[in-house]
């Protein structure tokens, strides 16, 4: 698989604070590739050097085989980026916001016409093609900026956070039309912090905090390795559970009102549970990305 | 002082350009109105109100009207402003409020070329806006021919001058309301002392001088000078200013954008 995305070493500071600090990756062709972190983990720091907005503090960062320091416009015609603001333009309607994107990138105006309505279709919003942006609800503009992403037909699509703020509806809907894409083939890199997203579209992600990698893998690999397949949630525990878990020595995590325990294949566990313990309520269920995340980023509010 | 060394603009900075023609095409009804009835209005007040006061005065040796004095003056102030303002505030709001830049910026355009782009946009406006301004001036019979055509070069480089300043101002203050500033202390007194309502002969030496500094003082004599009708080798020394005015402040407003922008 060739590399589109390689990052060594990675540095990036605002005055004496590291914001990405020295890290290394590779996106491949074809993948979904997810950088999963807390709020000013520096998720958004190191999206804007692939995209040539941030200079670089160090490292080495080349992008389709191109170093970013040298040609950013070349690569910048190539790629697609759906910023975490909105920065769609309230000025013009929905067709005209990727009329006038397309010019930026020299595109004729017929075929940015032709692009911009077949794109307002998979997004389904020819039928507010003459709307203006601020008439459109919090999903439609979301798909207007991926629509808009997309008007160059980048080989690489750039997605800082594309779901934060939307209704489970609109999230789902451009989930799906993010899993179109991909199976036609497109590269995509993805910043976010809801774990649903990540396992869902993500082929291979890292965990950052700090501005540093604390996990690299699949989704999947990461949550059998760090969390097992299952989790039992003890609400309102009682100190006898706490002493039956030292007991046998079971990993779980206090919560203080809520206890998690990674009990892999250990479901038989979840029966002596309720019998025994549980007065308040207690749960199983499957492993999650989530169980994952916060095992490795810790608690503790980020503000 | 790095910042602002190496320069990659291309002529791409027209489709920033384009994006603000379309914008101002939905809107030109509006935008129309303020140039056409800007010089009805003054023309009404300080033509027929004020000159019964003033009567002829006397400009460079030539005794005119005071209508025919200010009308020109109008023109000038007419070309600061469309340029100035649409730097500052619009420009502002397009890049705080908007985000409009930072969509730019994930595209093949680079910063220099997005501000080389809304400058000589500014300075359009202010071309349209004089021809709509001198259109209606000249129904009033105060504008000769053909050296009145100059104009409309003349409105381009002054609102080069003009919209370059703005961005610079734009590229310093930390939100909007900051822009009184440069409109009270660097606007307003141009507005009021470049010749505009009285000759500058009237004025003590220090600040007939003084008032030289002012780029306003430049665009006024050059419009003055067209109105009338009189080509001078004089004018070449306003000329030289307002390029000038340009030359230093469009670096100075890329080099303070890029600081702003470009983290």
């Amino acid at each position: 698989m060739s590399v589109i995305v390689s990052a060594r070493d990675l540095l990036k500071k605002f005055g004496d604070f590291v914001a990405v600090d020295r890290i290394s990756f590779e996106v491949f062709r074809g993948e979904c590739f997810g950088i999963l972190g807390p709020n000013g983990a520096g998720k958004t720091s190191t999206i804007r050097m692939i995209y040539g907005f941030s200079p670089l503090s160090g490292g080495e960062l080349q992008v389709f085989g191109l170093d970013v320091n040298r040609h950013g416009r070349r690569i910048r015609s190539r790629i697609g980026v759906c910023q975490q603001e909105n920065s769609l333009d309230p000025d013009l309607t929905v067709l005209e916001n990727l009329e006038v994107f397309a010019r930026y990138f020299d595109i004729p105006k017929r075929a940015a016409r032709e692009k911009a309505l077949e794109l307002l279709r998979f997004f389904a919003l020819d039928a507010r093609k003459d709307a203006q942006v601020a008439e459109l609800s919090g999903g439609m503009m979301r798909r207007l900026v991926l629509a808009r992403a997309l008007i160059n037909k980048p080989d690489l699509l750039i997605l800082d956070e594309p779901t934060t703020g939307l209704d489970p509806q609109s999230r789902h809907q451009v989930w799906e039309r993010l899993e179109e894409l991909r199976a036609n083939g497109i590269s995509i890199l993805l910043t976010t912090h809801y774990m649903e997203e990540a396992s869902r579209l993500c082929d291979r992600l890292i965990i950052i905090d700090h501005g540093r990698i604390l996990e690299e893998g699949k989704p999947q690999d990461l949550v059998r390795k760090h969390v097992g397949q299952t989790v039992i949630e003890v609400a309102e525990p009682s100190e006898t559970i706490r002493n039956f878990l030292r007991d046998q020595d079971l990993p779980y995590e206090d919560l203080g009102h809520r206890l998690v325990i990674h009990c892999d294949e250990r479901e038989d566990l979840y029966r002596t549970f309720t019998k025994e313990f549980c007065t308040a309520g207690c749960t199983i269920r499957m492993a999650t990305l989530e169980d994952v995340f916060l095992k490795l980023t810790g608690r503790e509010l980020r503000e | 002082m790095k910042n602002w060394v190496h320069f990659r603009i291309s002529r791409r900075f027209l489709r920033v350009w384009q994006r603000n023609v379309k914008v101002y095409q939905k809107g030109w009804k509006i935008i129309f109105l303020p140039p056409f009835l800007e010089p009805l209005f003054y023309l009404l007040a300080f033509g027929v109100g004020l000159s019964g006061l003033v009567g002829n005065l006397h400009y460079q040796g030539q005794e005119i009207s005071y209508a025919r004095f200010i009308a020109p003056a109008l023109i000038a102030v007419n070309m600061m402003n469309n340029s100035f303002f649409e730097t500052t505030y619009a420009s502002f709001v397009r890049m705080y409020y908007q985000k409009t830049f930072d969509a730019m910026m994930a595209t093949p355009l680079c910063l220099e070329e997005v501000i080389t782009g809304e400058i000589v946009w500014a300075a359009t406006k202010s071309v349209v806006a004089t021809v709509i301004m001198t259109a209606v001036i000249s129904c009033f019979g105060l504008i000769r021919y053909p050296e009145g055509l100059l104009l409309l070069p003349v409105s381009f480089l002054g609102g080069m001058a003009f919209s370059a300043i703005g961005m610079y101002f734009t590229g310093l203050v930390k939100n909007i309301e900051m822009f009184n500033l440069p409109v009270f202390l660097f606007v307003t007194p141009m507005f009021l002392l470049s010749g505009t309502f009285f000759p500058l002969e009237n004025f003590p030496a220090w600040s007939r001088y003084g008032a030289l500094l002012f780029p306003l003082t430049h665009l006024v004599n050059l419009t003055r000078d067209f109105c009338l009708g009189r080509l001078r080798l004089e004018a070449l020394w306003s000329l030289g200013y307002l390029v000038l005015f340009f030359v230093v402040f469009f670096p100075l407003a890329v080099g303070r954008m890029r600081r702003r922008l470009i983290k």
